[in-house]
């Protein structure tokens, strides 16, 4: 739609001061293009570099004047073009002056869109604004930058300036930057403005919005306080992730020939019933919709679902205020909204403005519960907290975060700090150097910017990838680039940061010390793993645990006749060779075997059922039923052939029956098979 | 497969990130609800809810109902069994004297809870005299033990699955502290013994024992005597124990269904904090929007699910597609091709690792610094020694010097700048509220946050902002709808609510669906409070002078009341080129395009939508044909 459409005009300071920040602004600008390309490729573009050594532009040509300003490029739709232009920027021999190049940009675009285009007309500086603008011949400065002001708000333009300061910027005259400053805050005033100041490489990649969405608002109404106030409020939403871009999927069926493949692919889906193997495509009327509840699933049509579904009523209402650290951060559960009075509407706007200092002051924040629109299918329960513009021209807003349901919070429990052992209590040495580390590696320095502020700081992976697009357009085969070295500084410590602070790290080296756990090696020990993981306040599977704690201090290699218990425990976790499990299964069954043998008179049967529990706990723990399986068997056939019925009654009362199936896979064993197993034998008093 | 249809971290590729894949049959939990019936659990009352008292058996069922229903709404996968001890009659595979396993039709013992389980067991309690009844099973005299009866059952029950793959869990719910108390003591003696080796057989096989005393308000539920032995406590356990089980009884619902989640690791995290200086954490996902689960699509005349084959189609060539497409975005009036691990590879950013960059005061975090759910963190030293030493200390720092961390995380699919905010543990009469660790929050990039605040101010003017008057009537108002102890727990999901309701009737084929309440409807009758009124209508008079009304009435409504105006008039204009009598008498409105047909209805203030032959049997209901 033509009124979307947006006339952009990039002023850019290429003067010596900037060389060293060119390649960022080269960046920043060709990513701006690149994102034109793909989501509003009628958009218009120019290119104006100011601190040039030559001067080419209209206004000098007409009325003289207005040197070192060359137009790289008059406004034209977006292309490739403009990105080869905008990837090598000239580099500058003179300081520019910002003021002459806002007029040329203004100029370029009154004379393009003066009558024919109603729309978005917008200017963007780049500049570090530490040189002086040039004396006009009449009036001061000021009033020459209120002039230009006026005209551009008359022109319905509006300018985005970024100005490149701190350690981006040489020394410079601390009076001239004040001026400077001075002069562009007119134009913020006057002006639908924007100025930005940053100080990193960084923070310049995400000074400006490459991507301009067209505002919509949620929700246009009542925000109701009580049934007898309502304030006209609009809704929009104030974060929302930009994605990563939707990939069609390529289809490489087409031959190469066909000059006019489109080579799209069509996803199809095809309902049919499971488990008939005949492929008979069940017709959309067919279908029904099956809801799950537990185990069943209960078919509701769409209609019935309709008649019953729970259904809100549109509106926008205050449930309570309350204060304000009643609602925890780290509820919050989504992007978030912004409340903004209804425009233009002043006493709506001054009703938002005294709720939100009110907020303020009395620290409260309100619980409000929406429904955006008729026909949505639940209400929106979440909290309003005030922002207090800083900006005269803007008035004061609400922000709204949505707040969970009772449904929605899983209420963990985990043991606090101090129940823990004092080994992993840090000394007073060891809170020392975190201390310090908390405090020193600062983001946010008093008096200077803070770092990685998230409205400066740039997405790196769309970074990256709008980057890689440009790239393979031209070769094919470009492999991923690295990542910038301007985004790493999102991804990982600045050097420059920790290097400071090298003293700090230092300490925090020195009071703590890590170490690979060494009683965990690779192992298959799933469960005992997830055993020690979850062992906060179950302490009832302290066994499962000790067993791994129990390090044998030398090498089990035999299961011995005094303890084979622990030996055949110990066997089983050593984990150098997986033959051990083998092995240590192996000797356990013959251990038990000659028990039972050389038992005189069930002296050893106590000995003999804690070795089958143990071995039976062992199979079932390594899912090795058979071993066990065939011994007790085995057992059971000896104790019948001697008559023994003492030891089996013992089984059966510890319930040592057979590994079943549902203890371990690879049993034969079914479960009733395997809990009668010695019942059976057991003659009935 | 549960998925979540609008999960949060939708991606277009798989999300190995998503937690709802979690929950699988690989990490399920079996449970035992033990329920002691003795006659002592029916005679001993306790302050319920409402201030009337209830017997301890009342409060332990309606706390496992509840739990029920939470559970399969959240965690269908989990199997339960509920069993009674200390009955007259027996119901178990064992044939044991004095233990009743309650089960509903179409359900094995150990199963899924299933619509008909919840309803059969809300009015158990009408019933149970007469089915089940109550009935001291350890008496002298007799070798019965319904304690250790009950055990073995709970353990049999729970021999199902592998121990690799499933939590098990016995929950024994009494209010006798001293079962064998009234036994000669050699028969005592004996019958602890066995009991508790039972119970420490089943905690061989990796069965754990929870106890839920029920303590009266006179005699404290004294779990030393032998309930300590049978779960496995030593000394310091035991205190922080009474001290919980000191608790009310109220809390004990809350406590369980606390209890009824065990806590999953999402996944576990590196957090490199220098260079040779990572420590381990774990993450766990503590909010997450709960939604009505997957829909299943049914053959509608056998009601057989159906499965979804979904197959790729080359436009051009109508040809099936196989492999896995490449993938491209229209460029410079071409195609950039890029594969699928091209993508992978521009999104993997030190994966798995989460970096710390710094730290910033806690005010740098703006209240709309928020995209998604935020994660918990908490150390873990399973396989590095001393992460939790260096997460404490952290910790610690953190909430003394009220800063939060800036860190990195290289998550798979969403590499994203989060804050890490330190969290003191809260409790509240002994019971966790909030735990402690650290919430990941996740922050916007510049590109994700908009200004819509700015778009406005297009006059001279500066924005009217409110005096010191209006700002002290605005402080008044916000006390009289102050509320103290909000809770963001308040609130039930209303829709999710009512979607069970209307699923629990449909399945069981019930004619009426109960109502649900809507916790999240305003409290008129709090708000039409004198006071309140009064307040209201002081801020009112001080912002909007006496125009609130008309205000109210005609700003806005005239804007939008305009347009459609405007609009009506074409259309009625429109509308008079036909005869539509006529047109309707011979049956020709099927000739005349929508539009025409809309201008008719819009003309004569009817709806617009639908197809054409709504709107043409909508045209002749009007004019009465």
């Amino acid at each position: 739609m033509a009124r979307n459409k947006e006339k952009l005009v990039l002023l850019l300071d290429v003067g010596p001061s900037m060389h060293g920040v060119l390649p960022e602004v080269e960046k920043l600008c060709s990513m701006l293009v690149e994102k034109k390309l793909i989501f509003s490729k009628y958009d218009e573009v120019g290119v104006v570099a100011f601190g040039t050594e030559e001067t080419n532009n209209d206004l000098t040509t007409e009325v003289g004047g207005y040197e070192n300003i060359t137009v790289l490029q008059d406004t034209k739709v977006v292309d490739g073009d403009l990105i080869d232009t905008l990837q090598k920027l000239p580099r500058g021999t003179l300081d520019g002056d910002f003021l002459d190049a806002i007029v040329v940009g203004m100029d370029m675009l009154i004379k393009k869109y003066k009558d024919i285009f109603k729309g978005k007309k917008r200017l963007c500086l780049i500049t570090n604004a530490i040189h002086p603008i040039k004396d006009s011949l009449e009036g001061s400065k000021e009033d020459q930058v209120t002039t230009i002001a006026e005209q551009m708000t008359a022109q319905g333009m509006k300018m985005e300036s970024i100005v490149v300061r701190g350690r981006l910027s040489q020394d410079a005259d601390k009076r001239i930057m004040d001026e400077n400053d001075h002069l562009l805050s007119i134009f913020s005033k006057k002006t639908r403005t924007r100025n930005v100041y940053v100080d990193s490489p960084t923070s310049l990649l995400g000074a400006l919005k490459t991507r301009r969405v067209t505002p919509v608002t949620t929700f246009r109404g009542h925000l109701e306080l009580s049934p007898q106030m309502k304030i006209k409020v609009w809704v929009y939403k104030k974060t929302q992730e930009e994605k990563f871009p939707t990939l069609k999927k390529y289809s490489e069926k087409a031959p190469p020939t066909n000059q006019f493949a489109t080579h799209q692919v069509k996803v199809d889906y095809e309902y049919k019933s499971v488990g008939d193997s005949s492929t008979t495509v069940i017709p959309p009327e067919q279908r029904i919709k099956g809801y799950r509840y537990g185990p069943q699933v209960v078919p509701i049509s769409t209609a019935e679902w309709d008649a019953v579904k729970f259904k809100p009523e549109k509106g926008v209402k205050l449930l309570a205020f309350t204060d304000a650290s009643k609602i925890k951060r780290h509820c919050f559960m989504k992007d978030v909204y912004l409340f903004v009075a209804e425009p233009g509407n002043t006493r709506a706007t001054v009703a938002v403005s005294a709720i939100a200092r009110a907020m303020k002051e009395t620290n409260t924040v309100a619980i409000l519960r929406c429904v955006w629109r008729q026909g949505q299918q639940n209400v929106v329960v979440g909290v309003l907290t005030p922002n207090i513009s800083q900006n005269d021209k803007i008035p004061d807003s609400f922000y709204f975060n949505v707040l969970p349901f009772a449904e929605d919070v899983r209420e963990y429990q985990f043991p606090p700090f101090n129940s823990f052992p004092a080994s992993w209590q840090p000394n007073e040495q060891q809170q020392k150097a975190a201390d310090e580390l908390v405090q020193m590696l600062d983001l946010a320095p008093s008096g200077k910017e803070e770092t990685l502020l998230p409205e400066f700081t740039p997405n790196p992976i769309l970074e990256r990838f709008y980057r890689h697009l440009e790239l393979k357009a031209k070769q094919p085969d470009a492999a991923v680039p690295p990542l910038d070295g301007a985004l790493k500084k999102i991804t990982e410590p600045d050097p420059e940061l920790v290097s400071k602070n090298k003293s700090v790290f230092d300490a925090l080296h020195r009071h703590f010390e890590l170490k690979p756990n060494p009683k965990l090696k690779k192992s298959s020990r799933q469960f005992y793993r997830e055993k020690q993981s979850g062992s906060n306040a179950h302490e009832s599977d302290g066994q499962a645990v000790k067993s791994i704690e129990y390090q044998p201090p030398v090498k089990i290699e035999k299961i011995g006749d005094l303890t084979p218990v622990q030996d055949f425990e110990a066997m089983m976790s050593q984990r150098d060779n997986p033959e051990w499990v083998g092995k240590a299964i192996k000797e356990m069954r013959e251990k038990i075997l000659s028990l039972v043998i050389h038992s005189h008179e069930g002296e050893n049967y106590h000995k003999v059922v804690e070795c089958i529990a143990a071995l039976r706990k062992g199979c079932i723990i390594e899912q090795e039923p058979g071993p066990y399986n065939d011994l007790m068997r085995q057992l059971r056939e000896y104790c019948h052939g001697k008559g023994i019925e003492s030891l089996p009654q013992l089984l059966a009362s510890r319930d040592l029956t057979l590994i079943s199936k549902s203890e371990a896979e690879d049993s034969d064993v079914t479960y009733e098979e395997a809990r009668g197993y010695f019942v059976k034998m057991e003659p009935n008093p | 497969m549960d998925l979540d249809p609008e999960d949060v971290f939708k991606d277009e590729e798989d999300d190995p990130d998503n937690e709802f894949f979690q929950q699988s049959e690989g990490s399920k939990e079996y449970v035992v609800y033990l329920v002691d019936a003795s006659p002592k659990m029916f005679s001993t009352t306790c302050p319920g809810n409402d201030l009337k008292d209830e017997t301890h058996f009342h409060s332990t069922v309606s706390c496992i109902a509840e739990s029920l229903k939470t559970q399969i709404i959240n965690r269908s996968y989990d199997e339960v069994a509920i069993c009674f001890f200390n009955t007259r009659e027996k119901k178990n595979l064992q044939d044991l004297n004095g233990v009743f396993v309650f089960n509903v039709a179409e359900r094995e013992q150990l199963d899924r809870p299933t619509a008909r389980l919840i309803k059969e067991f809300d009015c158990i309690e009408e019933s149970f005299m007469r089915e089940i009844g109550s009935q001291n099973g350890i008496v002298p005299g007799s070798r019965e033990n319904s304690l250790y009866n009950a055990l073995w059952v709970a353990q049999a029950l729970l021999r199902k699955g592998s121990i690799k793959t499933a939590d098990k869990r016995i929950l024994l719910f009494t209010n006798e502290d001293d079962p064998f108390g009234g036994l000669p003591d050699a028969a005592k003696k004996d019958m602890t013994r066995t009991t508790l080796q039972r119970a420490k057989d089943a905690q061989d096989l990796g069965i754990s024992i929870e106890l839920l005393p029920l303590s009266h308000p006179d005699s404290e539920f004294n779990v030393s005597v032998f309930y300590a032995d049978l779960i496995g406590f030593n000394g310091q356990d035991l205190a922080q124990f009474t001290q919980s089980a000191s608790q009310k009884l109220e809390d004990m619902k809350d406590q369980l269904r606390k209890r009824m989640f065990t806590k999953r690791v999402i996944r576990k995290i590196q957090f490199h904090i220098a260079d040779g200086l990572s420590i381990e954490l774990n993450t766990y996902a503590l909010i997450r929007p709960t939604v009505p689960g997957a829909i299943t699509w049914l053959d509608s005349v056998t009601n057989h699910p159906l499965k979804i084959e979904r197959s790729l189609i080359c436009e051009d060539t109508g040809a099936l597609i196989q492999e896995r497409p490449k993938l491209f975005q229209p460029y410079r009036n071409e195609n950039v091709k890029f594969s699928p691990d091209e993508i992978a590879d521009i999104k993997r950013i030190s994966p798995g690792r989460l970096c710390l960059l710094g730290f910033k005061p806690l005010t740098c975090l703006k209240d709309y610094y928020n995209l998604r759910p935020s994660t918990f963190v908490y150390p873990s030293d399973q396989e590095v020694v001393g992460s939790t030493s260096v997460f404490i200390a952290l910790h610690r720092s953190m909430l003394q010097h009220k800063r939060f961390a800036v860190a990195f995380y290289g998550a798979a699919s969403h590499p994203q700048l989060v804050a890490l905010v330190a969290q003191d543990e809260v409790t509240i009469a002994g019971a966790q509220v909030e735990p402690p660790g650290m919430h990941m929050i996740y922050l916007p990039y510049s590109d994700d946050i908009r200004d819509e605040e700015e778009i406005f101010p297009d006059t001279e003017d500066d924005a009217p902002r409110a005096d010191e008057d209006q700002i002290q009537k605005a402080a008044a108002l916000i006390k009289r709808i102050y509320v103290k102890d909000f809770s963001t727990l308040q609130f039930a999901n209303p829709a999710l609510q009512r979607h069970y309701a209307v699923l629990q009737a449909l399945a069981l084929e019930e004619d009426d669906i109960p109502e649900t309440i809507d916790e999240t409807a305003p409290d008129e009758e709090g708000l039409a409070r004198p006071a309140v009124v009064k307040s209201v209508e002081e801020f009112k008079l001080s912002v909007y002078g006496d125009n609130y009304v008309e205000e109210i009435d005609n700003l806005g409504k005239e804007k939008a009341g305009e347009a459609s105006r405007k609009r009506k008039a074409i259309a009625e204009d429109a509308a008079k080129d036909y005869d539509w009598g006529k047109l309707a008498e011979k049956g020709q409105l099927n000739n005349l395009t929508v539009a025409a047909l809309k201008n008719y209805l819009t003309a004569n203030n009817l709806p617009v939508s639908g197809k054409k032959e709504a709107l043409i049997s909508r045209i002749l209901t009007h004019m009465g044909k």
